[in-house]
């Protein structure tokens, strides 16, 4: 019913767009000119209103008669029930209605489900009803006002710009409303837990106490989380800046034309390798050779080490610095390139004296935009690192991180509601983390362009 | 304007050509260009006078697809021979470009820049020295003397220049090569410029290339006219502007083409 009223309005904002404009030639007459806009705009001023107000109707009316559906199911119960109780018949109710499979058939619940297919038939109908209504309406509205002095260019283009307005707002809305919970559940966790001992404790273990109804506070520290993703980030830092960098220098100013045209591909390549495949590669592949080359040398690798995942991130990393570093110094100026040789520089001379310094906040934003990444990836440390909550600086043995607990906790077998506060607190301080690592290189990255206008 | 014939002879050059991939840029052309004087290489847009200024200190090497033959003496040495490193020859032949470009370093730096890379100063006391002579001699030390400091590029462009003349200046060379120097700056920087040139043309074999006439009337010595690869007359300047010998100079010179 609301598909084939989604479809009437669809085919009415054709029909307006098709009416107005040929109501704007038939007006015209003979001198187009005399219109003041074109006939294409009456015919996009009277669709985009009747588009508007059909859908925006169906989807308003949608979202309040829910919330008054349930909150008549939910007056009409019983009294004197459980929150859950009440939840419970109620989702039963709503599913002996639709047919589907509920817990328990009872009287309350039959009641229920006799109001809800009540209610619901008469939503659909008068919704779907409604806004085919409004959309005729606007569009016999739109029409008449169709006229040679009508502006309809000016209207068309405000409306137009409104949308775009909206398009923007709702990517800002979207993260305001993420940060907006990630806060919220993270207050709700540190209201039970202390914010030192989760900040500062060293004992990982948050589901330990569980079983005994609370959360012990001596074991959520967060410490060996954070040792770990430092660890690895550095690992991975360690490989990926020199090779990254070092490639960038190549690239832009001594690879050939060909060798360019080879290598530069080649690197845009392993950035698109999806993160899930260099975690088996270091699980399956990086982590026993280690493991058995450090045998071989009298080491004890452990098989899931913080080296592994490091490495293996860092050659995650390298075409990320590569390529950004490769662009700041692609952006030195040849005029600055050439003064040095003029002044009878060598190529390493003008590299060093010239380009990496002019290049450096740059390349210091892509470095810090890498770290930001080594801190958030999640695939290969789940694979490759480990998952025990182990504080040590030693990169041979497995550590854990704060996207691997965040993913343990979540994808475990304790309920979500209890996991997901530890979760949402370290959720919360990895979103802290990154961003103010991404704000630094952005503002790296605004001082940088001052250089040169 | 004295003539200066008797000036020795700087740079000798016979039979030169410039190919950028297939295009030829230079037909073999032949110039002697002399020392302590400036010389104007002026000419219609794509004439080929910048290609062949950067001959000189084989700039022309950084670009892939240029190739270079003919013998070019400098000072009866081939710059084009296998015994010639680029890099040594450069800090002989120092150039200054049309735009300025100081390095984004401080203005002390800019001018220590080529004395620290080629060891021209023993101590800090030297390099201070140097920094202040090259810096006099460019006409911009009582400007910058209190803020050797501040970055280069926050100059105003004439003073912009002159650092990058200092620049030039502090590696000691035989040779300046200026491509068209003031043809990004103000008519007021460009006259101090101009003063300047005409002061180190006393000093240095100075090469100008230049897109305005009256510019190579007013400092040059003497001047080359290129058109279309093909350098079509030299001579002193005075003969240039009053009475030149080909068809096209005089085309040039008296405003009908370029």
């Amino acid at each position: 019913m609301l598909t084939w009223a989604a479809l009437a309005i669809l085919l009415l904002t054709v029909a307006g767009f098709l009416l107005a404009r040929n109501r704007a030639v038939a007006l015209a007459g003979d001198t187009p000119s005399l219109l003041h806009s074109r006939p294409v705009y009456h015919g996009g001023y009277v669709a985009l209103w009747t588009a508007i107000a059909g859908f925006g109707l169906l989807l308003l009316g949608l979202i309040v008669t829910n919330i008054l559906i349930g909150m008549a199911l939910y007056g009409g119960l019983p009294a004197g029930l459980s929150e859950i109780e009440r939840d419970l018949i109620v989702s039963d109710g709503v599913a002996l209605s639709r047919g589907t499979l509920a817990s328990r058939t009872d009287e309350a619940r039959q009641a229920v489900a006799a109001l809800y297919g009540r209610l619901t038939t008469l939503q659909i109908g008068g919704l779907a009803l409604a806004s085919v209504g409004v959309a005729v309406f606007t569009l016999m509205r739109g029409l008449g006002r169709v006229a040679i002095p009508f502006r309809a260019r000016t209207r068309f283009e405000r409306v137009v710009q409104t949308l775009l307005m909206i398009s923007a707002g709702i990517a800002v809305l979207t993260t305001i409303g993420i940060v907006a919970s990630l806060l919220g559940q993270t207050l709700v966790f540190f209201s039970e837990i202390p914010v030192l001992n989760f900040l500062f404790g060293t004992h990982w273990s948050p589901l330990s106490g569980v079983h005994e109804g609370a959360m012990d506070p001596q074991k959520v520290g967060a410490i060996p989380l954070f040792a770990g993703t430092l660890l690895i980030t550095v690992i991975a830092m360690v490989v990926a800046v020199p090779v990254g960098l070092f490639s960038a220098i190549y690239l832009s100013d001594f690879a050939s034309a060909r060798a360019r045209s080879i290598i530069k591909p080649m690197l845009e390549i392993l950035a698109g390798i999806p993160t899930v495949v260099y975690g088996f590669f270091a699980a399956i592949t990086v982590a026993p050779f280690l493991r058995d080359t450090g045998a071989a040398m009298g080491l004890s690798v452990s098989s899931e080490s913080a080296l592994a995942a490091g490495v293996v991130m860092g050659i995650m990393i390298i075409p990320f610095i590569s390529s950004l570093s490769d662009d700041v110094i692609n952006a030195v100026p040849q005029s600055l390139r050439d003064g040095s040789y003029g002044l009878g520089a060598t190529k390493a001379e003008t590299i060093r004296n010239v380009i990496l310094p002019a290049a450096l906040p740059g390349i210091m934003s892509a470095v810090l935009l890498g770290v930001s990444r080594a801190i958030g990836e999640t695939m290969i440390v789940v694979m490759a690192a480990g998952q025990g909550a182990n504080l040590t600086a030693n990169p041979l043995e497995a550590v854990t991180t704060v996207t691997v607990q965040i993913v343990a906790l979540i994808t475990g077998d304790t309920e979500a509601s209890t996991a997901a506060g530890p979760a949402f607190a370290l959720g919360f301080t990895l979103f802290c983390i990154t961003l103010i690592f991404n704000i630094w290189a952005l503002r790296l990255v605004r001082k940088y362009r001052e250089v040169y206008d | 304007m004295q003539m200066t014939d008797d000036d020795p002879i700087k740079f000798r050059c016979q039979g030169v050509n410039v190919w950028y991939g297939d295009t030829h840029a230079i037909k073999d052309n032949d110039i002697d260009i002399h020392d302590k004087s400036v010389t104007a290489f002026i000419g219609p847009s794509g004439c080929g006078k910048s290609t062949f200024l950067r001959c000189l200190n084989r700039m022309n090497d950084t670009i892939d697809i240029c190739r270079v033959t003919g013998t070019l003496l400098l000072d009866g040495d081939d710059i084009y021979s296998r015994d010639i490193d680029p890099v040594q020859l450069r800090a002989r032949v120092g150039m200054v470009f049309q735009k300025p470009n100081p390095f984004p370093k401080s203005i002390y730096d800019n001018v220590a820049y080529g004395p620290r890379i080629h060891g021209l100063a023993r101590n800090r006391a030297d390099l201070d020295a140097i920094v202040e002579d090259s810096l006099g001699a460019a006409g911009l030390w009582d400007e910058v003397k209190d803020r050797l400091a501040a970055p280069g590029t926050g100059l105003s462009g004439g003073q912009q220049q002159r650092l990058c003349i200092a620049r030039a200046i502090a590696t000691k060379p035989e040779v300046l090569l200026m491509d068209e120097p003031c043809s990004a700056l103000d008519p007021i920087a460009t006259e101090t410029v101009e003063e300047l040139i005409e002061g180190l043309g006393r000093r240095y074999c100075v090469v100008i290339v230049t897109h305005s006439m009256q510019q190579a009337n007013r400092i040059s010595q003497r001047t080359a006219f290129f058109h279309l690869g093909n350098l079509v007359e030299y001579d002193t300047t005075d003969a240039i502007f009053s009475t030149p010998q080909d068809e096209r100079t005089v085309g040039y010179v008296s405003g009908r083409f370029g």
